[in-house]
């Protein structure tokens, strides 16, 4: 079978990132054009002279994917080759919470017509795992390291699609790579609707989180089924739709059992407590979007 | 070589030079227009923004961006799918596109730009010199000065033309003194439609990004092949200088005006004294002349129109024959202590035959107004380096002691 993602990329034996883009381009069809920013998903995927992409692709900078996108947009609109062809911007959760949360609020502000992947494997993986704006409590990373005097990254995930919401998008969806069928569902619905989109896919990452590659897909539903990464659609602001966890429910501890990234809460005095929060996190959140 | 003017009276309007390019850029019919406003550009974006509100741009998008970061990012999309762009900044504007500046080059985009020339902070002061522009010098876009009104609104159109010449597709910087060109009003032609139309084709790049073709654009180059990259964007420098007479002479043969080519000369033929400069300080230089002359100093001037591609041949032509060479600046490379226009003329004269002493003066700084008299000033100190050889290389003309 061929896909317009092509096989012999340079991603790690089960990245994420390679299977969330795989996922996008058979939702969105050949006729797109895919901006990238700087990361793992553009290093490995377009090694002079190879290519991995069957579709139109840009690469600029780390920090304008949104801009571009924009740009993409307003010069096919100009030329009038707008109608069909879909412009797609997919980053990492660096590129997209962090250094270009600018020229994406940007594009959403002036109402681009495009739609936003953010491929969330909650850090920098291409610089070798430093905390991101998308790590989770208590990760450690290479800037936010566990120690004698530290449980890791002290800061819970920025919440993104509730800020994306905020710019007045008409449709935003959290999905995960352990959902291969709902991804494509809703990056389809984003491609669909006449705006600017957002998409926030989690993305467990094999070597920057500690794990086997044969399990990314296992703890990407994991985290659904803990609570930790709730899936869910908002249209004009409102939840229309969450993926209810019933009962597949898990403790959090199943989850961050399993990563290199929580081991210092099984291992480390006053993990115990730790990981009382974490749990509390993942209650909040069965709570508020209603997932039980 | 005399400067050619068709100035035919009938035909000029009198209007702000912000005016005159704004106009430039509509003449030119660009499909995607992004900027972001910043003192002294700032007219020049609202001009082309009541363009657009009065239906006078067709097929095109004008993106009103939240940075300079994104003005120039938004152009790499869609000069990318293949349309014209256009966008202008100065100035921390300018800084802010610092990355992005590099990554359009490499990535061979023609987008043109004009930079309305202004100091850079701190301490923050908007008014004009050109440290903006000439701080972006290495980042591989075409760097083009102008005179005057007229040959800023002008230039515009010879940039797109040689930016997006076949052999060059590379970016270009139309630069013109802040205030003291995109603020002042004086009479001049406005580019005619037509004429603009038989000059400058429509922009039709070979490799776009398209869905019936999909290609990768931006990829990934290590070190097997980086430096070809690096090379192809010198040899289109290269390539760009022929282009930019070029430009020059075929903007003549549609519109009769004339400006020199890569660099232009002023009663340079018997000069012993030759001032070299760029931008509006051009007028000032010419008026000294005049005066000076007449009193039977031989001094000349040569006008730098492209400090990128750097004109080696074209300057060396010019002085090879002068007893002393002044290169003026409006920027400075602290820790040189030098002008980048000094600087690189003289460096250009080693490993060369020509023997001729070059001295490097610096002036107008922050706006610092620049009366003849300073200019007066530089040429009696270049008539002392004829007599007694160079006393101070290079230095600041118009520095207040009392200041200190
Ligand atoms: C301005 C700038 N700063 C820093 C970098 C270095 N850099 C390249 S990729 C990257 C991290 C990418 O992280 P993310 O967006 O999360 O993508 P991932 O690689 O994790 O998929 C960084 C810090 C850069 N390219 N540009
Ligand atoms: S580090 Fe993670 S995201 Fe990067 S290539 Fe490896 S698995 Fe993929």
């Amino acid at each position: 079978m061929s896909f317009l993602f092509e096989a012999g990329h340079r991603g790690c034996a089960g990245c994420c990132d390679a299977m969330v883009a795989k996922f996008v381009l058979m939702a969105a069809g050949e006729d797109c054009i895919v901006i990238s920013p700087t990361g793992c998903l553009e290093v490995m995927t377009t090694p002079y002279p190879e290519s991995s992409w069957g579709v139109p692709w840009i690469h600029s900078l780390f920090e304008n994917a949104g801009s571009v996108a924009s740009g993409v947009e307003a010069g096919l609109k100009a030329l009038g080759k707008f109608e069909k062809t879909k412009v797609i911007a997919m980053g990492g959760d660096g590129a997209t919470l962090d250094i270009g949360m600018r020229g994406i609020s940007g594009a959403f502000e002036r109402g681009h017509d495009m739609t936003y992947v953010c491929i969330d494997n909650e850090a920098y993986m291409n610089t070798g795992v430093q905390r991101s704006g998308a790590t989770p409590f208590d990760a450690s990373t290479t800037t936010s390291p566990a120690g004698s005097e530290s449980f890791g990254n002290p800061r819970p995930k920025k919440d993104m699609p509730a800020i994306m919401a905020a710019h007045g998008s008409p449709y935003i969806a959290t999905c995960s790579l352990g959902y291969p069928k709902d991804l494509i569902k809703k990056v389809k619905k984003a491609l669909e609707v006449e705006g600017p989109t957002y998409i926030h896919a989690h993305a467990p990452c094999t070597t920057g989180w500690g794990f086997d590659t044969s399990k990314t897909v296992e703890i990407a539903k994991l985290a659904v089924q803990t609570g930790l990464w709730p899936l869910y659609e908002m249209e004009d602001g409102e939840i229309t739709s969450v993926k209810k966890i019933g009962k597949q429910k898990k403790p959090v501890e199943d989850y961050l059992k399993m990563q290199r990234r929580f081991k210092h809460l099984f291992t480390k005095e006053g993990g115990d407590e730790e990981l009382k929060k974490i749990q509390a996190l993942a209650d909040e959140n069965i709570v508020k979007f209603g997932l039980e | 070589m005399a400067v050619i003017r068709d100035l035919n009276k009938d035909k000029m309007d009198v209007v702000e030079g912000s005016y005159a390019v704004a106009h430039s850029v509509k003449v030119c019919k660009p499909n995607v227009i992004s900027a972001y406003p910043i003192t002294p550009q700032t007219h020049i974006v609202e001009d082309l923004s009541q363009f657009m509100a009065d239906g006078e741009i067709p097929n095109c998008e004008y993106i009103m961006v939240e940075s300079e970061f994104s003005a120039l990012s938004a152009l790499v999309g869609s000069a990318a799918v293949g349309a014209r762009c256009y966008s202008a900044t100065t100035s921390q504007g300018l800084e802010l596109m610092h990355e992005i500046l590099f990554n359009v080059s490499g990535m061979r985009l023609p987008i043109v730009m004009t930079i309305a020339n202004r100091a850079v902070s701190a301490p923050i002061n908007i008014w004009n010199d050109q440290q903006d522009s000439i701080s972006q010098r290495d980042t591989g876009w075409i760097q083009l000065y102008a005179e005057d009104l007229q040959e800023a609104s002008d230039m515009t159109a010879q940039a797109y033309k040689i930016a997006e010449d076949k052999d060059v597709m590379l970016p270009a910087m139309v630069c013109m003194d802040g205030f003291i060109l995109s603020h002042v009003y004086e009479p001049l032609v406005l580019l005619e439609q037509d004429l603009v139309d038989e000059y400058l084709p429509p922009y039709n790049p070979e490799l776009t990004l398209d869905s019936k073709n999909p290609m990768t654009f931006g990829a990934f180059a290590d070190p097997e092949s980086y430096t070809e990259f690096r090379y192809l964007q010198q040899k289109a420098m290269n390539n760009a200088l022929a282009k930019i007479e070029e430009a020059a002479s075929d903007f003549q043969k549609v519109f009769g005006r004339y400006y020199g080519g890569l660099v232009d000369e002023y009663e340079t033929e018997d000069a012993e004294i030759i001032l070299m400069a760029m931008g509006s300080v051009i007028g000032t230089i010419k008026d000294t002349i005049d005066a000076l002359r007449a009193k039977g100093v031989k001094v000349g001037l040569l006008k730098v129109r492209s400090f990128r591609p750097f004109p080696v041949e074209a300057i060396h032509n010019v002085i090879k024959n002068a007893k002393v060479v002044v290169a003026i600046d409006k920027n400075i490379s602290l820790g040189l202590n030098e002008g980048a226009l000094f600087t690189e003329t003289k460096a250009s004269l080693y490993n060369t035959s020509i023997d001729v002493p070059v001295i490097g003066r610096m002036i107008g700084h922050g706006g610092r107004d620049i009366p003849v008299s300073t200019i007066e000033k530089i040429v009696d100190e270049a008539a002392n380096v004829m007599k007694s050889g160079i006393s101070v290389e290079s230095q600041y003309a118009d520095l207040k002691e009392e200041l200190l």
